[in-house]
């Protein structure tokens, strides 16, 4: 798997593309595709649509769990830091506070907590979502150029099990596309 | 209302006034952000620049010739042994408040007119942060021994101690740093694509697009992104309290009358919001003339922000109220000398300062007319900024420079190179803010499209679809959804 690409697709095109100008026609092709049985697809849009993940079928994000594993490794590092050089690696009484004065180590353990927690949720993102990936078949297509401005995309794999040339293209004409192009792979 | 023209164009979707104006297209939100990126720069850009650039290089000499002659070039000096500097790193560490509580507390409490402001917020408060964290750097006098404040191994074999406010300074102001400008990263990926895909030029497109990362919109990227959009902001909020409930801790731990109050933690923090919203508003109030976005940074957004100003520059004035009571209350004479040296010592007129521009100036924002009038807001808002910095000074100085023995009594002046540290540090904020507008999209547009009308999937239901749900019994006790 290569870390900054797309794996290539084992025929000539990439899949299909299927421009949508209105957010509820998208929605509702997104909810015919998902029951026409499609896995290997996703919509593009400017901005995260609201339910959208519904209509496509996805599964809730595993995030949260990185993020919390992240989280209590940082606040334990943390707080084991504190221990370690106040209790054995350089033990100096200080205000004639215990060595082990743990209610001032809640601080920096929270704040440790909170770093790392916040480094697993930016970088679990990337990391889940495969990013960065600076190359990419869709970018071949032009209008796509729009799904970062005002138009709505759904994209098909053609190496999805149900891909059909033909049959895919003319669902995707009959949800209310504007326009569907084939992407080519290369 | 008639004066924000707000409610011509009605939300269908939960019934309130629009946020953006003009029935705007989401195309017309990409092009009034991206145009003045694409323009050549305006002239008024230099206008700014230049003079922020000046004063960054007065920063630069000021600096260096702290580092080569040594503290004793400022003016502090026993009794005060900290005082401009730690006045500018509190002051700038403040300010940088705004743009988190923007970005992720108003995010969290679903406050839908953040998103005309978030980006710009959060990019003041990661160039706050950085004014900031010099103040603590240079006042340390060997500034290459610095690292000593790390825990790293050193060649004397010793180690911080975690147990100081100090150190818990250190790791808050640096950690809220980092994550700001996480969080802040993490919101442009998709404007950076935005801004990728409209590049005419090859070089704008290749560095655009190597910050984007590859962003292709994707709604399976959306998913996560969200979650991971919620999960920071849910981090950031108890972050934010944190850090400056940690740096009042630098002066409420230790045992001085005056610093050593428990009030101190929320009182902080309330005016570390009051002087952050203060900062966004100037800037805001400028950036909206400039860039035209009179329709996206609308006066309704001004009229909620000068709301916050009022209630947390009330907040402030309860705490500047309840300090003398709990000094009065508490029976003890030194407590009770150093609060009334406050409002009658040497320094009064600091302190009667910070009251007026602090307490007095915000109450004009119960009256409407105030709120959404463009010259009080931006003449309010930086009284409030010269009051809140003030108010550092007070807490500070006063509190320093009459000890419990009166032959140890002083009075800090400040010298040039305090005063030029302080403007050499505005000149670095407003460099970094004016390289901000002029290379990044000022408004976060995936975030203001998103509360557009049209964006619900579901704001203009076919007529089966009503039907259908017309049919469907309402469920019992409705809202459980």
């Amino acid at each position: 798997m290569a870390l900054l690409t797309h794996d290539l697709p084992p025929g000539p095109d990439y899949g299909l593309l299927a421009e949508f100008e209105r957010v509820d026609d998208l929605y509702r092709a997104c909810e015919r595709v998902r029951e026409a049985g499609y896995t290997r697809w996703d919509a593009h849009t400017p901005f995260p649509v609201h339910g959208l993940d519904g209509a496509m079928g996805l599964k809730s994000s595993l995030l949260p769990w990185i993020v919390l594993g992240m989280g209590l490794t940082g606040a334990a590092l943390g707080f084991g830091l504190q221990v370690w050089v106040h209790s054995y690696e350089y033990p100096l009484v200080i205000s004639g506070k215990p060595y082990f004065s743990w209610p001032a180590y809640v601080p920096i353990t929270f704040e440790l907590g909170v770093l790392f927690g916040a480094l697993g949720a930016v970088f679990g993102m990337f990391a889940i979502n495969r990013l960065p990936m600076h190359w990419h078949p869709l970018f071949n297509s032009e209008q796509f150029e729009r799904s970062s401005d005002d138009r709505f995309f759904i994209s098909i794999e053609s190496w999805d099990p149900r891909f059909d040339a033909v049959a895919t293209r003319r669902l995707l004409e009959s949800l209310g596309a504007r326009e569907v192009t084939t992407v080519g792979a290369a | 209302m008639t004066r924000t023209h707000t409610d011509e164009f009605e939300n269908p979707v939960d019934r309130r006034p629009a946020l953006i104006l003009d029935k705007p297209e989401f195309r017309s939100i990409t092009d009034a952000v991206v145009a003045p990126l694409d323009a050549p720069t305006p002239i008024g850009w230099w206008f700014v620049f230049l003079p922020a650039l000046c004063l960054l290089g007065l920063l630069g000499i000021a600096v260096s010739w702290l580092f080569w002659e040594g503290i004793g070039v400022w003016g502090l000096n026993i009794p005060v042994g900290w005082a401009w500097d730690i006045t500018n790193f509190v002051f700038w560490v403040g300010i940088g408040h705004a743009g988190t509580l923007i970005s992720a507390i108003l995010f969290l409490f679903r406050q839908r007119w953040r998103t005309s402001i978030n980006r710009s917020a959060e990019a003041m408060t990661i160039f706050a942060v950085m004014c900031a964290l010099i103040f603590p750097g240079i006042h340390v006098g060997r500034v290459w021994l610095a690292y000593w404040l790390a825990p790293v191994p050193n060649q004397m074999g010793t180690w911080p101690n975690f147990r100081s406010p100090l150190l818990w300074d250190v790791f808050a102001v640096s950690i809220y740093g980092t994550v700001s400008v996480l969080f802040w990263y993490m919101g442009l990926i998709p404007d950076l694509a935005t801004m990728r895909d409209r590049a005419k030029s090859k070089i704008r497109r290749l560095v655009y697009g190597i910050f984007a990362l590859g962003w292709r919109s994707s709604n399976r990227h959306w998913q996560h992104y969200e979650v991971a959009y919620l999960i920071l902001a849910g981090l950031a909020t108890p972050l934010v309290l944190s850090v400056h409930s940690i740096v009042s801790m630098d002066f409420a731990v230790s045992q001085l009358p005056g610093w050593h109050t428990t009030i101190f933690p929320p009182y902080f923090v309330a005016g570390a919001i009051f002087s952050g919203f203060a900062m966004v508003l100037t800037l805001m109030v400028i950036c909206r003339t400039a860039f035209r976005l009179e329709n996206i940074i609308t006066l309704r957004t001004f009229d909620y922000m000068s709301k916050i100003m009022l209630v947390t520059g009330s907040m402030v004035g309860y705490a500047y109220a309840m300090e003398f009571f709990i000094a009065w209350y508490s029976g003890n004479p030194y407590e009770m000398f150093a609060f009334t040296n406050r409002a009658l010592g040497p320094y009064a007129w600091a302190y009667w300062t910070m009251i007026s521009c602090n307490v007095l100036s915000p109450q004009i924002f119960w009256f409407k007319r105030a709120r959404t009038s463009i010259p009080i807001l931006f003449v309010a808002s930086i009284v409030v900024n010269i009051g809140m910095w003030f108010e550092r000074f007070v807490i500070i100085v006063t509190s320093l420079h009459r000890g419990f023995l009166p032959s140890t009594w002083g009075y800090f002046r400040p010298t040039i190179w305090d005063v030029s540290c302080l403007l050499g540090s505005f000149g670095l904020f407003f460099t970094m803010f004016c390289l901000f507008v002029r290379f990044v999209p000022m408004v976060a547009t995936a975030e203001v499209k998103a509360i557009l009308p049209q964006a619900d999937p579901h704001h203009a239901p076919r007529p089966e679809r009503t039907a259908a749900s017309t049919l469907r019994p309402e469920p019992v006790g409705g809202g459980a959804h």
